[in-house]
């Protein structure tokens, strides 16, 4: 069933994916214990004449058992869940390359800072929908949204973020294939928002120069 | 004794009442069992249009801009000789979800079995305060009426989703619709109200109107889910109320709660909506988990498992809902931190959860199993509560979150844990036919209805789990627009199909409810052999319920106890070997 997880490109996916994975493990295990027990419950204990049901009320060792045990495997999850989730979210690594995208309805809005290096600038470079980065640099992105809620979303990133109107947020990733990447909008953003989306190209060094040259304003 | 009890006892009204005309008996009823029924038929009414309109969304998914069979007669806009449009197509999944929930399961479990099991199993002739039950189920009824009327107005229905997230429900351009959005508001407002009235009832009458004997820890586990259920609704509630208020003042009266370019947050009202929501997901959750522990006694004829373990996992999971509503959005833009703190009290919820199901398990194990229809479908409750509630553990866990949120994953995971209750309600139809209408459904067919079920559910909501892996956003309209979904689509044909399926399996339920309520066999006052009161009644009981209102001796589940040859002893039978003065703890 996880064969069907795009194809990760980004630093931190390996990690996502990882946890994905064993708790699919996890669950997987339980899931098949449980069933398992329930139809050798089912056949073993089915009504036959003359075999009376046992008088139990339970069993307080048996259930402080069951309590015991998810509550350990869920605490060790919690754990493992918060260390990935600070080195994602709590801290992003220092920028090699910056933009800012900005949601609109039906569109992501990208901004580059042009040679200058600074937003708001007349060198700024402004296209829709196209996202081009450096292969392996560490990407910083300023999403913000203009109307209502939306969602930046790189399926192949392992990355997800809400872009909300009125707040500014840094969202960063660093790719390691070049490629051209799907991003979608990923929330309810209003009758456009099934076929809102934009591409993430990801660039070797000498394409992105060539890029760059070709498109942003000259100096 | 304590004082509760005597009051219930004194509550008693004598068993003869005048005749009550057409319109007192079956309109303007203060009866509570049919008020409940009254619920049952609004549940069921709002359930078919529910389930229609999940199927032009299936089919949409599936063969996405063709016309939709039989939808020619849909005037435009709403639809286009047959073919949906985006906009409509986000009406149909706001509205379908906000039937499901609002108008489906909140009538079914907790108005139907709420308002008709609560006295009878308790031992008291009627609620506390009938005439506002019966205001209950009329302003549940008006809010249903305005729900609907929103289909109807210029600009069509709100098409924001059941979750209503501002600022896109909270301008009326954002969406181009107008007062679909405010109908619906206004519509929810009513039901807020009418839930209200019901769960005050519900408290008092549980708290006050016991039969002697009857304590606390001798209730069924249904009766114990409906008052912690009534519990939560009496202070979620209020927050929805507000919340509804705020958002639709930004809508009518300029205000800017939740428009930033006013000043306001559009996270508030998310914060807001899921501080209701997610005690709303136990609201509809614990009847069914109360209603599938007495089944699974019943028909194993063996005590549930852990009672006592049973009653607290249940109020520990309505107290932990009250601290997990965060999960909702880690990829909001909330702070991480505290994403964090809401991941723990989420995988601490999780405990009672397992809880319950290895205590299902331990209620199966020993027993003397009757597979009657009832019991197919409560053992079919807990393999998909099962799915649901290990499909959550991935999405509490923020990083593997920020991958499948709002993707089909969680489609899959709430329909396993919300759409599964559908099994709980339909083994409650089943076991309380006989005593609500006195008549048996026939069984046959309802096995046949059952198998149907299981199948065409799990094919239709299991494949929903692999569509989330492969990162299928949620409310979209038309998945061929993204390439990288391409490789999907089958899974969405195959879903849809078993979807139209699963919704034309539901024929042999409707025909056997319908044949069962006027050709059924006679049912006798205990057809199933249990314990608890309401089977002391006859079938169906008459106004007031009891000839002499029982009095109660022992917990409701003594199933093939030593004390007595048959396998099972009603909790009102009086032993005469033993010491068997009723007891109070």
């Amino acid at each position: 069933m996880m064969s069907w997880l795009p194809e990760n490109v980004s630093t931190f996916g390996g990690e996502i994916d990882s946890l994905f994975y064993l708790i699919y493990y996890i669950t997987g295990a339980v899931f098949i214990l449980v069933t398992v027990l329930m139809i050798l419950f089912l056949v073993l204990y089915r009504h036959r004449e003359g075999r009376r049901a046992t008088y139990s009320h339970g069993n307080t060792a048996l259930e402080i058992t069951w309590t015991v045990i998810p509550a350990v495997i869920l605490l060790v999850l919690s754990f493992m869940s918060v260390s990935s989730w600070g080195r994602i979210k709590a801290h992003a690594p220092p920028a090699d390359f910056q933009v800012q995208v900005t949601a609109k309805q039906f569109n992501w809005e990208i901004v580059y800072p042009g040679p200058d290096g600074k937003f708001g600038t007349a060198d700024d470079f402004q296209i829709d929908n196209d996202l081009h980065v450096p292969v392996n640099k560490v990407v910083h992105v300023h999403l913000k949204s203009k109307d209502v809620i939306h969602s930046f979303f790189l399926p192949n990133l392992r990355l997800k973020q809400d872009a909300v109107p009125g707040r500014d947020i840094l969202v960063w990733f660093e790719v390691t294939k070049p490629g051209k990447y799907e991003l979608p909008c990923a929330e309810l953003c209003g009758f456009g928002h099934s076929g809102m989306r934009g591409w993430l190209y990801v660039d070797t060094p000498e394409e992105h120069e060539k890029w760059v040259k070709e498109n942003w304003p000259q100096q | 004794m304590s004082d509760s009890v005597a009051v219930g006892a004194t509550h008693a009204v004598p068993a003869h009442h005048e005749e009550l005309g057409f319109w007192r008996t079956y309109v303007f009823s203060t009866d509570h069992k049919m008020i409940g029924r009254q619920f049952l038929f609004l549940g069921f009414f709002m359930l078919v249009l529910g389930g229609l309109m999940a199927m032009m969304i299936r089919w949409e998914l599936a063969w996405p801009e063709t016309a939709v069979p039989g939808l020619k007669w849909l005037p435009e806009p709403y639809a286009y000789d047959g073919i949906i449009p985006p906009q409509t197509y986000n009406m149909l999944f706001t509205i379908h979800a906000t039937l499901m929930i609002f108008f489906v399961v909140m009538p079914i479990m907790v108005g139907c079995f709420g308002n008709f099991l609560i006295p009878l199993m308790i031992g008291a002739r009627d609620m506390a305060f009938p005439t506002l039950n019966m205001l209950s189920f009329w302003v549940g009824l008006l809010a249903g009426l305005v729900m609907l009327a929103g289909f109807f107005v210029p600009g069509g229905h709100a098409a924001a989703g059941w979750t209503a997230y501002a600022p896109l429900s909270a301008r009326a351009a954002y969406t181009g619709v107008y007062w679909g959005q405010n109908l619906w508001i206004i519509s929810l407002l009513f039901l807020g109200v009418s839930s209200l009235m019901g769960s005050i009832n519900y408290i008092t009458t549980i708290v006050n109107m016991r039969a002697t004997g009857m304590t606390y820890f001798r209730m069924p586990l249904i009766i114990w889910s409906l008052f912690i259920t009534a519990i939560l609704l009496l202070l979620a509630l209020p927050v929805l109320t507000a919340a509804l208020a705020m958002l639709l003042f930004d809508r009518a009266l300029g205000t800017s709660f939740f428009l930033p370019e006013g000043g306001g947050q559009p996270l508030l009202w998310q914060h807001l909506f899921w501080f209701f929501g997610h005690p709303e997901v136990y609201v509809l959750v614990l009847p069914a988990m109360g209603a599938t522990s007495d089944i699974l006694s019943t028909f194993s004829r063996k005590p549930v498992f852990g009672y006592h373990a049973m009653a607290f996992s249940m109020i520990a999971i309505a107290f932990l809902s009250w601290i997990v509503w965060g999960h909702h959005m880690f990829v909001s833009g909330m702070n991480p931190y505290l994403g964090t703190a809401f991941m723990m009290s989420t995988m601490v919820i999780a405990i009672p959860s397992a809880i319950k199901t290895f205590n299902w398990l331990g209620t199966l194990w020993g027993g003397s199993i009757r597979f009657t229809s009832p019991m197919l479908f409560a053992l079919g409750f807990v393999s998909n509560f099962l799915i649901g509630g290990l499909s959550g553990i991935f999405m509490a866990s923020t990083p593997v979150d920020i991958f499948i949120h709002d993707t089909y994953y969680i489609v899959a995971h709430f329909h396993y844990v919300v759409a599964g209750i559908i099994f709980a309600l339909f083994a409650s139809v089943y076991y309380w036919f006989p005593k609500m209408f006195g008549r048996m459904m026939n069984e046959p067919l309802a096995k046949v209805h059952f198998a149907l079920t299981y199948i065409f559910f799990n094919a239709t909501f299991f494949p929903m789990h692999i569509l989330g892996i492969g990162g299928h956003m949620r409310r979209i309209y038309n998945p061929t627009q993204y390439d990288f979904l391409h490789p999907l689509q089958p899974i969405n044909v195959f879903i849809t199909v078993s979807a139209l399926l699963l919704g034309l399996s539901q024929i042999t339920f409707v025909t056997n409810f319908i044949w069962s309520l006027f050709g059924g066999k006679k049912a006798e006052r205990n057809p199933w052999k249990a314990n608890t009161l309401e089977w002391v009644a006859s079938s169906p009981p008459p106004h007031g319920n009891f000839d002499a209102i029982p009095v109660v001796y022992r917990g409701p589940y003594e199933y093939s106890s030593p004390e007595v040859e048959e396998d099972y002893l009603p909790q009102n039978r009086l032993l005469i070997t033993r010491s068997s003065a009723p007891r109070t703890h």
